[in-house]
């Protein structure tokens, strides 16, 4: 008796199969990362009461119609007034030295003696209602850091002649622990330091 | 000459004989570069707010998001809050967040994030007693939801 060859499998089917895996992992997945606005929380109970000169402390305060009030009395109509008045108050530099952290020589403010003595001490403060839109608190946030980026990049460019936003660009494909010093450093210049206040109404 | 007779006419049918390699190509492609959904929605698909400085989350095991958006049904006016698959309270919110540290190892505890994924519309109110129950077993590290702007 002759050897019979094994028939060939059909292959035809195979492309079918294939579509419908690649439609399943379509629809089962998705690709997006996850991002957003990084905050810290503050601790449940402040180890002491510190004082806090209130020159060093920005007030943004949000209604629950979504208005903005700065330092109790300015009203801003247009979320994006708001960077330059972080920008000025952040970088504003009004310490002389007689304090603990001394006069800030990089910053290029007013030096207005009635604002903010230096970035490290420079405190936004952004209080809500509990009617506040999350959208309007999201933009607050977003354009506060926005002003903290502008610093970051000038002071950046200063130093190291490239802008902060390459550097954490680069920080994707290179690990050094150089670069990671330099952007330590650079967010220790301008470190952000904003604080929400418990929401206000019921 | 009848060997040139029986020529064929017409076009010769195109093989796809390598159709299954380029199904499959694309196949790991997705396979590799998506995630599965691991949740499935209780409520209304929040639209999340634009950003322009956003920060990736790389760790997606020491992420722990809590959704707040609208309810699916109508009639409840009410900002909703979810956590992994259930609709839940604000005082949920602490069991979900220690469920979620027993996972991991000590000393991954203070690298985790909590991940609030809230609707544009929705009032602060709701995240602001989230952020209270956060607080009060220091999980202090928080990540507001954006998609980032396009320039």
């Amino acid at each position: 008796m002759a050897r019979r060859s094994l028939p060939e499998i059909n292959a035809g089917s195979m492309a079918d199969i294939a579509f419908l895996l690649l439609i399943f992992f379509l629809v089962a997945t998705t690709m997006e990362v996850d991002g957003g606005i990084s905050r810290k929380l503050p601790q449940k109970q402040p180890p002491q009461d510190i004082k806090i000169k209130e020159k060093n402390v920005l007030q943004i305060s949000i209604n629950r119609n979504d208005r903005l009030l700065v330092e109790g009395k300015q009203i801003i109509n247009d979320v994006k007034e708001i960077k330059q008045i972080a920008i000025d108050f952040i970088d504003n530099g009004g310490g002389v030295g007689n304090n603990d952290v001394g006069a800030c020589d990089y910053c290029k403010g007013n030096k207005d003696p009635n604002s903010s003595d230096h970035p490290n001490k420079a405190i936004i403060s952004l209080k809500s209602d509990r009617g506040t839109s999350y959208g309007a608190f999201i933009a607050v946030h977003d354009v506060l850091g926005q002003a903290y980026m502008e610093l970051r990049n000038r002071v950046c460019k200063e130093r190291y002649g490239v802008s902060f936003e390459s550097l954490l660009k680069q920080q994707k494909s290179d690990k050094s622990d150089k670069l990671k010093e330099k952007i330590k450093k650079i967010k220790a210049l301008y470190p952000e330091i904003i604080s929400e206040v418990e929401p206000t109404g019921n | 000459m009848s060997k040139f007779k029986k020529q064929k006419k017409g076009l010769p049918a195109i093989s796809t004989a390598s159709l299954p390699d380029i199904v499959f190509m694309l196949l790991f492609f997705f396979m590799v570069s998506t995630t599965m959904r691991e949740t499935e929605l209780k409520i209304k698909t929040p639209k999340l707010p634009k950003a322009h400085y956003t920060k990736k989350l790389e760790h997606k095991n020491l992420i722990s998001t809590i959704y707040i958006g609208k309810s699916l049904n109508a009639s409840n006016k009410g900002d909703v809050i979810q956590l992994n698959d259930k609709t839940a309270r604000v005082s949920d919110v602490k069991g979900f967040i220690f469920a979620n540290r027993q996972k991991l190892q000590e000393d991954e505890i203070p690298f985790m994030t909590t991940l609030f994924k809230v609707d544009i519309d929705s009032k602060v109110g709701t995240l602001a007693d989230c952020k209270k129950e956060l607080r009060d077993i220091d999980a202090l590290k928080i990540t507001y939801a954006a998609t980032p702007t396009k320039e």
